[in-house]
Order: C-alpha cells, then sequence, then structure tokens
C-alpha cells in the first residue's frame, strides 16, 4: 500500500504520520502543497499541525492550497482520505466532511491521552476495532469542539458516520472540548474519507505510551 | 472602496471567547454586562466606484471564504 502524506506551510505531524505508516508496513511519501499528481497512491493522509498558521479558521485557508483541489476530486472519485488532527478541520472546511470545529469550550489546548470509545466500525478505517471497545489515543488541540445541526446528525447515526466518541477509562462519556455527542470522529457517507482529532500516530509504541494507532492504520492495509 | 465584513458565530453556538470576556468584565466590576460575542472584522479595499458591485463581491466572498455558514453569520457594511 502506498500512502500519500500531504505537507501544508504550518504541518508538524507529517514525520510522525509517515513513520506510523512505515512501521505497519506501507510505503509513505511526502506531498508537497503545490503538488498535483496522486496517482499511485492507495490513501491520502492530512496530518496534524497549523496549516497556513490557522489563519482566519483552522483549515480555512489551506483548502484553496493547489493540492487540496486534487484531493477534492480523489476522494470524490472513492479514493481513501484520512485527516488528522487539522486534517479532520481541513476536510471540514472542503466540504468532505459534514460540520465544523469550533474553539475548545474551556478555551484550553488540550494536549494528554484520552479514551474513546468505537461507535462505529463499519468501514475500512476501523474494521480491526470492536464496537464498544475503549482506546487510548493522545488528544492535541485548540478546537476541537465539533459542531453539526440535529437533522444532519441524525443522518450521520443514521449511516453509521460517527467513528469515534471521547469518553473515560470505562467507557463513560467525558467530553474534553464541548464536541456535540462527545464526538471524536467521523467519516462521510460514502465511508472512504474520515477525519478525527485524535492522533493515531503518536499511539505506536508502547514506551510512548500505547499502541491503539497501530490497529486503526493497519485498517487501511486490508 | 471599502467594505467591512463582520462575521460572528451563530446565536445557537457557544461562543467561548465571549464567555471568557464577560467573566473578565464582571471581574473588573461591570456588573450589567449580561452577554458578551466575540467576532470579527475583515476590511476589505476593493477597486471599484459601484457599491452595489462592491457589496456582491464582498457577499460571494464572504459565502465561500471569509465566513463559515455551518457555524457563522456575516453582515456587510460599506465604510466609504
Amino acid at each position: 500500500m502506498k500512502v500519500g502524506v500531504i505537507v501544508f506551510p504550518g504541518t508538524n505531524c507529517d514525520r510522525d504520520t509517515k513513520w506510523a505508516f512505515e512501521k505497519i508496513g506501507a510505503k509513505a511519501e511526502f506531498i508537497w502543497h503545490t503538488e498535483h499528481n496522486l496517482n499511485g497512491f492507495d490513501l491520502i493522509v492530512l496530518p496534524g499541525g497549523f496549516s497556513y498558521g490557522d489563519y482566519l479558521r483552522s483549515g480555512a485557508i489551506a483548502r484553496f492550497s493547489p493540492v487540496m483541489q486534487n484531493v477534492i476530486e480523489f476522494a470524490k472519485k472513492g479514493g481513501y482520505v484520512l485527516g488528522i488532527c487539522n486534517g479532520f478541520q481541513i476536510l471540514l472546511e472542503s466540504h468532505l466532511l459534514p460540520g465544523a470545529m469550533t474553539r475548545n469550550e474551556n478555551l484550553h489546548f488540550i494536549s494528554k491521552f484520552h479514551h474513546l470509545k468505537v461507535i462505529n466500525n463499519n468501514n475500512k478505517f476501523l474494521q480491526n476495532l470492536n464496537i464498544g471497545e475503549i482506546i487510548n489515543i493522545p488528544i492535541a488541540h485548540a478546537e476541537g469542539n465539533y459542531k453539526v445541526d440535529e437533522d444532519l446528525l441524525k443522518e450521520m447515526y443514521d449511516n453509521e458516520q460517527v467513528l469515534l466518541k471521547y469518553c473515560d477509562k470505562d467507557g463513560n462519556e467525558l467530553n474534553p472540548n464541548g464536541s456535540v455527542d462527545s464526538i471524536a470522529g467521523i467519516c462521510n457517507k460514502e465511508k472512504n474519507v474520515f477525519g478525527l482529532m485524535p492522533h493515531p500516530e503518536r499511539a505506536m509504541e508502547s514506551i510512548l505510551g500505547g499502541v491503539d494507532g497501530i490497529r486503526m492504520l493497519e485498517g487501511f492495509l486490508k | 472602496m471599502k467594505i467591512a465584513v463582520n462575521v460572528h458565530l451563530k446565536k445557537g453556538v457557544l461562543d467561548p471567547q465571549g464567555k471568557a470576556v464577560l467573566h473578565a468584565l464582571e471581574t473588573l466590576g461591570f456588573k450589567d454586562v449580561k452577554d458578551v460575542r466575540v467576532g470579527k472584522q475583515i476590511l476589505l479595499e476593493i477597486d471599484t466606484a459601484d457599491k452595489q458591485k462592491a457589496i456582491e463581491e464582498a457577499k460571494k466572498m464572504a459565502d465561500e471564504l471569509l465566513a463559515n455558514p455551518v457555524i457563522e453569520n456575516y453582515e456587510i457594511e460599506v465604510k466609504e
């Protein structure tokens, strides 16, 4: 499998992300934001960071970068796209995923391990995990307060698009940032575009706190 | 022509920055303040004398980039 990791000015999780995919046996390459050619890639990843300094709104400017026009086309043709943290924000701003992000309810930048509950696994990304399973993955964001209107949210539940929710170690809902229904990760209706605020690429080594990211990313290998 | 685009979070969307400013104002002794909403103003200088055209352009810019319609409202104000 060949993974393309998009690098915008201000992206800072690109190297971790490339390393994480190489660790599970994939080939990974960086794609600079001015490039256009996505031929031959099986998965495009928009990594975390602060693309374009988070100017205007997180992800708002990255959406107009040259490579994003190709990423949008790639996604619309059914190609797999994963957005992590700032990458998730970019996918929302690009309308590849429904909803929007606002500042965390407590205004803090939150950086810590957080438990997540798997809500749906009927997709490539979470196919290795069980529904109801609790995993532990780091979060690191100031704008992860996910908002979507009620009608759309209902539609998302019906279509199994709500993938992950924040919880405590026992699985009780625990909301760090104010997100609607404590939502941490979603996908599109066609289940080929995925976005989440937590960082699976930072949960790949037990010595660094956990390995729950491995089974998530490995979903894309199958 | 100078045009201002004022962007605010929609009514139902919680404004944590506004809340923080409200609490700070209370601490300062401004007890009458009921609510604070923090928005942003984007000032555009558009090279045209046609007011209507400038407003229409600004509206397009706001819809496509300056505001996020999922969470934000905007209004357009002609400055000069």
